[in-house]
């Protein structure tokens, strides 16, 4: 019976390795968000229409606000759902 | 002092096409006569809404880009609500970095075109 101590991983096991998030638009530099182009809001909500937080996408606090307005707005013209399943 | 200013409407789709086009010039014609300065304009056309508004899903969108007195802004959001014949009206005051976009973007529009 194999002793416990001598169980040997054929690959180590990878530890979810921490990958640091940026601000995407600190880094390509992007100053104004757009809320009549859709296809480019679409990266900032989930399936069913709702903005993603800043926990998962990384983004600063000043530019969060901008893509939540620029969402906001493109929801009050009808370009983007209020709510929607399977929206990509 | 003139700010720049950005106003997208929806017409109802029920509209023939020269209905359309006179609204449009009927409210050019408001923007010029007070003394605005019209940066660019372009009709997006028939477009399908993401939900019913109205009970209808498709919607003409227009667009104005323009400079205005910022008085002027409240009577011409009391022309769009008093007018039934648009869905809806978005009025967007734009900061320079806004400005610069859409300048950006109507030159790479020119380039590409």
């Amino acid at each position: 019976m194999a002793d416990n101590s001598e169980i040997r991983y054929l690959a180590p096991p990878t530890v979810d390795v921490k990958k640091k998030k940026y601000c995407r638009f600190k880094k390509s530099g992007i100053k104004y968000i757009d809320y009549k182009d859709p296809q480019f809001l679409l990266k900032f909500i989930n399936e069913q229409g709702k903005i993603l937080p800043r926990r998962l996408t990384g983004t600063s606090v000043k530019y969060q606000r901008k893509v939540s307005k620029a969402v906001k707005r493109a929801r009050h013209l009808a370009l983007l759902p209020y709510v929607a399943d399977m929206l990509k | 002092m003139l700010k720049h200013y950005e106003t997208v409407f929806i017409m109802t789709p029920v509209l023939s096409e020269e209905q359309a086009k006179e609204t449009v010039s009927k409210y050019k014609k408001l923007l010029t006569d007070n003394g605005c300065k019209i940066v660019t304009e372009n009709a997006w056309g028939l477009r399908k809404l993401q939900y019913p508004i109205q009970k209808k899903t498709t919607g003409f969108y227009h667009l104005f880009e323009f400079q205005a007195p910022a008085n002027f802004i409240a009577d011409l959001e009391v022309a769009y609500k008093r007018d039934e014949r648009l869905l809806r009206f978005l009025t967007v005051a734009l900061d320079k970095h806004a400005v610069a976009y859409s300048l950006k973007s109507r030159n790479k529009a020119k380039v590409v075109a």
